[in-house]
């Protein structure tokens, strides 16, 4: 087991190394760079735009150079300095800008992952043994709803009741007297009471098609004839269940806990601008927009590597829970 | 060896299914009956209702089926502790019925792997795969002799040993799809005879087996029945397998029981057409050359469960058929000799 996991942490490199170059080709892809959009953007708004100030500062972020050598600068500066670049638009070196934020994403997705799994298991494996009844057909409908109903119209929605019916202000992630104060055990607190209405809303689309996945799942395994001599043992329904059907029928979740993660933090981007809360979401999309490259490929980096994480952790729980995984690595 | 105490009495038993194609009837009016110690076979042709029985009598037949009519009762021996036997040579017989308790109540979970164990058909199927084999087997022992943990598992080891498991010390972690066939089979007749249950029902237990292996698993059913003392029924469609095997026979055809008898009578004597039929379509071996014919087929298929034809239900196959007679009358199920019962309207009397 332990040298199945070296040896899965060993393959991660090279990946991340892929990760790496691939997206910061992609962010160079688009013609210009940041300081021919921003000089596009002072000149609509009627400015004068300084040609001599723009080749300076094309120089000292280095973007007459070949890409491989911006490259190389790029992530030498990662590997010896945790130097992940300066972010153009904010005038602020990016791991400053970064990690509050990419914090509070993963939080929220890890978060929104335990609710829907709370819920969408024990729903699933009711739905599934009570098949046909209408607590399943409820259920049910539920899901095709959760499915259907794309997440940022949940955040209008709840929004919307939270704001005029219970008086209560969703948008954010803080309370109004935390949102630039030093962390705290008060601040974490504040944060947790705003925290479970995205959590919801992200773990309302996720949760719905986790319950079909588990109600399919368990209706294959409920007439394995395993579980009927679990059964012809003498063990109670309810035991027989949790312990043989409901665990084969739970693999599926284990391995996809990697981009069950990574599809999260997509939807809490649009959540996000809806919501505006303080995650990776909002300010990727504006880096992407404004070419900010230092800052947009620090965040793709960033959360590719949690999605990479997430694989071998969702791998590492997968053959804890099957062995027949296990002894074949 | 068969005793003169009824163990399991079957009357009647009706057990349809209900889909949405309509009804189908599995089990259609069974009466039989298994005494202690005797090893009891069942034969028929695949969907002839076998297997629903056996899950009748142990009141797991899957949804969408159901018993609708009919009783099953255990005669349950109260006392089973071996010391005492010695001294208290009347045992209690307690009168259970299985069709009155309900099946996923606490006396049915604890009759079942105590009185009645269960050896299904695929030993790869039959065990779960994310479990190790020690840990299934010792889950009964404690569910039902309320040890510990520890001593559950030396009784795990000493059973796998008794069931001719080789190094069962170091293989009682194993994972099912670590097994070969055969051992995964041992595996599961392990775990139904851990808590010596008074009847064991071995459902084709070699079918997915080769035939050394089926020999090995028979050799060592035979030899724990006669160590252990119970009661085997014995689900099979191979004849062979009951000449070995077996002390008595029913043959079953859609849901009946069509006859009833002793193995001896059953090769030598067999009365309804359908059991003729059976034999006549088991190749011999040392054949004379001059004698060599062709091996015959029961002719036609089993009725649609949809269609069951009216009359005997065997009629459209059978080659003694009356006209006017076996496709209108329900044929009654007769006593020809003492212990060879049989249904035909050719043995009315």
């Amino acid at each position: 087991m332990f040298a199945y996991i070296v040896r899965r942490v060993l393959i991660m490199i090279p990946t991340l190394i892929l990760i790496s170059i691939v997206s910061f080709t992609a962010l160079q892809l688009p013609p210009g760079d940041y300081l021919t959009s921003y000089a596009a953007q002072l000149r609509t708004m009627g400015e004068q735009v300084d040609e001599e100030a723009l080749n300076s500062l094309r120089e000292r972020y280095g973007m007459g150079q070949p890409i491989y050598v911006q490259y190389w600068k790029w992530v030498s500066g990662i590997i010896t300095r945790g130097d992940w670049g300066q972010s153009m638009e904010w005038q602020k070196p990016v791991k400053e800008l970064i990690w509050e934020r990419l914090g509070l994403t993963v939080a929220l997705a890890v978060f929104s992952l335990l609710i829907s799994w709370g819920i969408a298991i024990p729903m699933g494996v009711y739905s599934a043994t009570h098949q046909y009844s209408i607590p399943d057909y409820l259920m049910s409908a539920f899901s095709f709803l959760g499915v259907g109903v794309p997440a940022f119209l949940w955040a209008l929605i709840i929004m919307y009741f939270a704001q005029t019916k219970l008086g209560i202000n969703v948008g954010g992630l803080f309370s109004e007297k935390y949102i630039n104060a030093p962390w705290t055990w008060d601040k974490f607190v504040d944060m947790l009471k705003h925290l479970w209405i995205p959590g919801l809303i992200v773990a309302i689309e996720n949760t719905a098609g986790e319950l079909r996945t588990t109600r399919a799942n368990l209706l294959d395994e409920l007439n394995k004839p395993y579980v009927e001599l679990a059964r012809a043992k003498g063990l109670s329904e309810r035991k027989l269940l949790w312990k043989y059907p409901v665990r084969v029928a739970m693999n599926p979740f284990f391995s996809t806990v990697g981009w069950s993660l990574a599809n999260r933090i997509s939807s809490i981007t649009l959540m996000s601008i809806v919501l505006s809360l303080q995650t990776t979401g909002p300010m990727q999309l504006r880096a992407l927009m404004s070419q900010d490259m230092y800052l947009a490929g620090s965040f793709l980096l960033l959360l590719s590597a949690l999605t990479v994480v997430g694989t071998l952790i969702s791998d590492i729980l997968l053959a804890w829970v099957d062995p027949r995984i296990r002894l074949e690595a | 060896m068969k005793q003169d105490q009824l163990l399991i009495s079957v009357k009647d038993l009706r057990t349809y299914f209900f889909l949405d194609e309509g009804t189908v009837r599995a089990v259609d009016g069974v009466d039989f009956n298994i005494w202690y110690g005797q090893t009891l076979g069942v034969v028929g042709e695949s969907g002839c209702g076998k297997s629903v029985t056996a899950r009748s009598i142990l009141r797991i037949v899957p949804r969408p089926g159901r018993i609708v009519s009919g009783e099953i009762t255990l005669y349950r021996k109260c006392d089973r502790s071996p010391s005492l036997r010695g001294e208290n040579p009347s045992q209690q017989i307690e009168e259970i019925k299985l069709t009155d308790l309900d099946p996923t109540g606490r006396e049915m979970c604890s009759i079942r792997g105590t009185e009645i164990a269960l050896v299904p058909q695929e030993p790869m199927a039959s065990l779960s795969p994310v479990h190790s084999i020690g840990n299934q087997i010792a889950e009964v022992i404690m569910l039902h002799q309320r040890v510990d943990k520890h001593t559950a598992r030396a009784r795990t080891i000493e059973m796998l040993e008794l069931v001719g498991f080789p190094k069962p010390k170091e293989r009682v972690d194993s994972l099912p799809h670590q097994l070969s066939g055969g051992l995964r089979q041992r595996a599961v007749i392990a775990m139904a005879l851990c808590c010596h249950p008074s009847l064991l029902i071995a459902d084709e237990p070699t079918t997915a087996l080769d035939v050394t292996t089926e020999a090995q698993i028979l050799r060592l059913l035979r030899n724990l029945q006669s160590e252990l003392g119970m009661a085997i029924m014995y689900i099979t469609h191979n004849l062979g397998v009951v000449a070995q095997m077996c002390e008595d026979v029913i043959v079953m055809y859609m849901g009946r029981v069509v006859e009833e008898t002793s193995v001896d009578a059953l090769f030598h004597s067999p009365l309804h057409p359908y059991t003729q039929a059976l034999l006549r379509s088991i190749p011999r071996l040392g054949q004379k050359t001059r004698e060599r014919r062709r091996l015959e087929s029961i002719r036609g298929t089993v009725p649609d469960p949809y269609a069951i034809p009216k009359g005997c239900s065997f009629h459209p196959r059978c080659h003694q058929r009356i006209r006017g007679v076996c496709d209108q009358q329900e044929p009654p199920y007769v006593e020809v000799e003492p212990g060879h019962k049989v249904r035909c309207l050719l043995y009315q009397p």
